[in-house]
């Protein structure tokens, strides 16, 4: 197992390196970001005093030095936009985007995991084709779409909640969440009902999968046989069967969400990491971007390596091999 | 489940009960640009004065027509011409109480050269002030190197900050600390890319402010500002998009104020290389002559535009045909320039003359991003040339690209699309910038990406800007522009409107320069 974890943390640094020089290559070449930010009525002097104070005077392998010398020290370099550490800034803005994918995750499991086994306990019964039907809804449907929708629908038309932004937020256990406050939970349930159809349509099929493949097993006849209740056959024995591939799937979609909630942000105003990355990539703030895809890949290795020692511990039969080609 | 569904009911239906109805005096706005910072002088960005407005006061203030008013200076005059003098307002308080004086308004000209990392400096505008003397605490004189007659212009474009924030860092600021000003509002609170709030200031010098409690909610999605503004989250919104102009005109629940703009969208013509890379004959290869050098087809090129049928079908009517650079009411307008009238068969009459009878190809470029329909005013435009017997292609890109390629030292493209706010409220500031000949020790032609060069204009633009009378700066302002016009330097298409759109029972005094100023938000009596 200890073999395993260094030898996927000695990978996961060679991607970081990789990835750190291909973003940066690229930023430079979409172009120049003082002619993004100056101000229009900036004459010439005043263009090359903020290129100089931006440091873009330098060839690009002197700036990806000093960018790496930064980070090995824990300095991403400053955000060109805002002046104030790249990393800083994410930090800043990632208790707002945990919030929300940690909502739309919570509201998948919840809603989809029931759905799903009933739909895979009565196939037949019109509730779960009704169901089958509106998870196909749920991953085609355009996420923009969707979330406008919830706006006129609950927000102007009938005035239920509030249209955009994040509520009023309280500490709770030392970390400052909106989820503690009434107002905090008005805001964020339509934007994480949004950002939760797509998972949720997911789990409700592989849920349903799960049923429909292990209820005609020897097992569950078995356990019946037995005397066991079907309550108990269900939620307890074919339960822990299903999570596996539950488990994994929603650990990737965990990561994809925390780091690309990016419309759904932009939709309800969300003051998320998603919205920052998307107006950096706008303004051609290369720190931001950088730190940003930096920050993202390592939390996508760590959530797989959890998720892979999650699998691990859920099903006996599965040895965690350094030589298993993960994917 | 049953049980854990009514609970999730429950606590919807409980949130939205215990919501807080913002109270009578409170206004939220929704903002459609993100701010990146309260520090006034940190960058020269129209989101960050914008909300700056709110907390700091300049020496002089714009009206809605861009006019310059007293603002904390009282008067000033050119008491020779290189010496200005400028009266200080008295009694006037800063927000934790200490008396503005003339020591502040040094403070300030110290600390804007000195902020640390601007990506865009404010001190552009107090470069003109060579050097200053402080009468006495409520009387200041600026000394400029040259006859300067636009320092009043330049001064009403930085904000003032209490001596106490000479050196103090932009994260003060944006924590509240330094964000000590003499505006209509105190700083409560900045909530970096979600909201600012702000609180009456009731010792303000000027006419005290409707609201008690100000929001500034940042909402950048078109859509979502328009939703939240017809749920009543927001009572007035800025940038209303041209689709849900008519919508929202006949939404009985919704009050339009708009006003002509100082935004012109123009075309402009790389008029400086003999070979131009997106002037091509008609199977491709770059014409060894470029046409565009001659003003027969440049003109040509603008009688092919039909603007009223732009402003009409694309802009929906927020937005007016141009045919100067800027709008009626402007210092410095002539009102002889009227918008080039669409005339396709002169213009392939004037092709001819200038030896192209077929016509030739042309690509014109442009942002899709950045300004009000700017890829559909490009979509139309290039048909309009085709039917002149221009072969022309289309090619829009994001805006960080597309200016990034257009600016120097690449000068990537031959014709391309651009606005331009004017920020001082007068015509100089567009000649200066975009048609004057690029030089860059002199400051002129910073944004003249078809580097454009005609000494006539040059010369009329050098020196009126150094005629400090106005009526005679008048003349030689309106002379520069219509020569520019009459050799088609660049070709002005339309004038913006801005719109705003607040909740029935508000009103607000829409402005030229585009800000949204919660002191000027006003409830119907």
């Amino acid at each position: 197992m200890t073999a395993f974890i260094i030898r996927r943390l000695g990978q996961a640094v060679i991607v970081l390196l990789v990835m750190s020089l291909i973003v940066f290559v690229g930023v430079y070449l979409i172009g120049n970001p003082v002619e993004v930010l100056i101000a229009p009525d900036a004459d010439q002097l005043e263009r090359e005093r903020a290129i100089i104070a931006l440091g873009l005077d330098k060839p690009l392998w002197e700036q990806y030095l000093v960018f790496l010398h930064g980070a090995l020290t824990g300095n991403l370099g400053n955000s060109f936009v805002f002046n104030i550490p790249a990393l800083q800034l994410i930090l800043q803005r990632m208790p707002a985007t945990l919030e929300l994918a940690f909502s739309a995750a919570v509201l998948a499991v919840a809603i989809g995991i029931p759905l799903g086994m009933y739909a895979g306990y009565r196939p037949d019964a019109p509730l779960s084709r009704a169901i089958m039907a509106g998870s196909i809804l749920g991953f085609s449907l355009p996420t923009f779409w969707v979330g406008l929708m919830l706006i006129m629908v609950f927000a102007v038309d009938l005035g239920w909640l509030p249209s955009t932004g994040r509520g009023a937020t309280a500490t709770v256990l030392g970390i400052r969440t909106s989820l503690a406050t009434r107002d905090g939970l008005a805001h964020i349930l339509l934007p994480a009902l949004n950002l939760a159809l797509f998972q949720l349509s997911l789990v409700i099929r592989l849920t349903r999968a799960g049923m429909r493949e292990n209820l005609p097993m020897d097992y569950v006849k078995f356990a019946r046989a037995k005397g066991l209740t079907a309550r108990r056959v269900i939620f307890v024995h074919v339960f822990k069967n299903i999570l596996i591939p539950l488990v994994t799937v929603i650990g990737l979609e965990l990561g994809s969400v925390i780091a690309f909630a990016v419309v759904t942000e932009s939709i309800f105003a969300w003051p998320g990491m998603g919205k920052l990355i998307i107006d950096s990539i706008n303004r051609l703030d290369r720190p931001v971007i950088v730190a940003y895809l930096l920050v993202v890949v390592s939390m996508f290795v760590v959530i797989n390596l959890v998720v892979d020692i999650l699998y691990s511990v859920l099903d006996p039969r599965v040895r965690l091999s350094d030589t298993q080609a993960e994917s | 489940m049953r049980g854990l569904k009514a609970c999730a009911l429950a606590a919807v239906f409980a949130a939205a009960m215990g919501a807080v109805v913002a109270s009578a005096q409170d206004l939220t706005v929704g903002l459609s640009s993100s701010v990146t910072s309260i520090d006034p002088h940190f960058h020269n960005l129209s989101p960050n004065t914008n909300v700056a407005l709110h907390i700091f006061s300049p020496l002089i203030l714009k009206d809605e027509h861009q006019r310059l008013m007293p603002g904390l200076a009282t008067e000033w005059k050119a008491i020779d011409d290189t010496t200005w003098e400028f009266k200080l307002r008295h009694g006037v308080k800063f927000h934790d109480g200490s008396e503005f004086t003339a020591d502040d308004v040094v403070a300030t000209l110290k600390r804007i050269p000195w902020v640390p990392n601007s990506p865009s400096s404010f001190r552009i505008y107090t470069q003109g002030i060579a050097s200053w003397e402080v009468l006495d605490p409520y009387t200041i004189r600026f000394k400029t190197a040259a006859p300067y007659p636009l320092l009043p212009n330049d001064v009403s474009s930085f904000l003032i900050v209490s001596k106490k924030a000479e050196t103090a860092p932009t994260g003060d600021f944006n924590s509240g600390k330094a964000a000590i000003g003499t505006g209509p509002f105190r700083f409560v609170e900045f909530v970096p890319g979600d909201r600012i709030v702000l609180e009456r200031n009731e010792s303000y010098w000027g006419p005290k402010p409707a609201w008690h409690r100000v929001t500034l909610k940042i909402i950048p999605n078109n859509s979502a500002r328009v939703a939240a503004l017809l749920a009543g989250d927001v009572q007035i919104i800025e940038q209303v998009p041209s689709i849900e102009y008519a919508k929202l005109k006949s939404n009985p629940d919704v009050t339009i104020s708009q006003i002509v703009g100082n935004r012109l969208i123009y075309l402009a013509l790389d008029s400086f290389r003999d070979q131009s890379p997106f002037v091509t004959d008609k199977e491709g290869a770059v014409l060894p002559n470029n046409p565009l050098k001659d003003a027969r087809v440049r003109r040509a090129l603008s009688k092919a535009i039909n603007r009223q049928a732009i402003v009409d079908r694309i802009m929906d009517g927020v937005a007016i045909p141009a045919g100067g650079v800027l709008p009626e009411g402007f210092f410095g307008v002539s009102p002889k320039l009227k918008p080039e009238p669409f005339d396709p068969e002169g213009a392939k009459k004037l092709l001819t003359e200038a030896g192209y009878p077929n016509g030739f190809g042309l690509t014109i470029h442009g942002p899709n991003d950045r300004y009000l329909n700017d890829e559909k005013v490009l979509q139309a435009i290039g048909p309009m040339f085709s039917r002149i017997g221009i072969d022309t292609k289309v090619d829009t890109k994001p805006w960080a690209t597309y200016v990034s390629q257009a600016s120097a030292p690449t000068y990537a493209y031959s014709v391309m699309l651009f606005g331009w706010g004017a920020d001082t409220g007068e015509v100089s500031s567009p000649l200066r910038s975009l048609i004057a000949t690029p030089d860059k020790n002199a400051g002129m032609g910073g944004s003249n990406r078809g580097r454009y060069s005609n000494p006539k204009v040059d010369a009329l633009l050098k020196t009126a800007l150094q005629t400090v009378d106005d009526a005679k700066r008048d003349k030689l302002l309106q002379q520069a522009t219509e020569v520019a016009i009459a050799d088609q330097g660049i070709i002005p298409l339309q004038y913006q409107i801005n719109v705003w759109a607040t909740r029935k029972g508000y009103h607000y005094a829409a402005r030229a320069d585009e800000y949204t100023l919660a002191q000027s938000v006003q409830p119907d009596k």
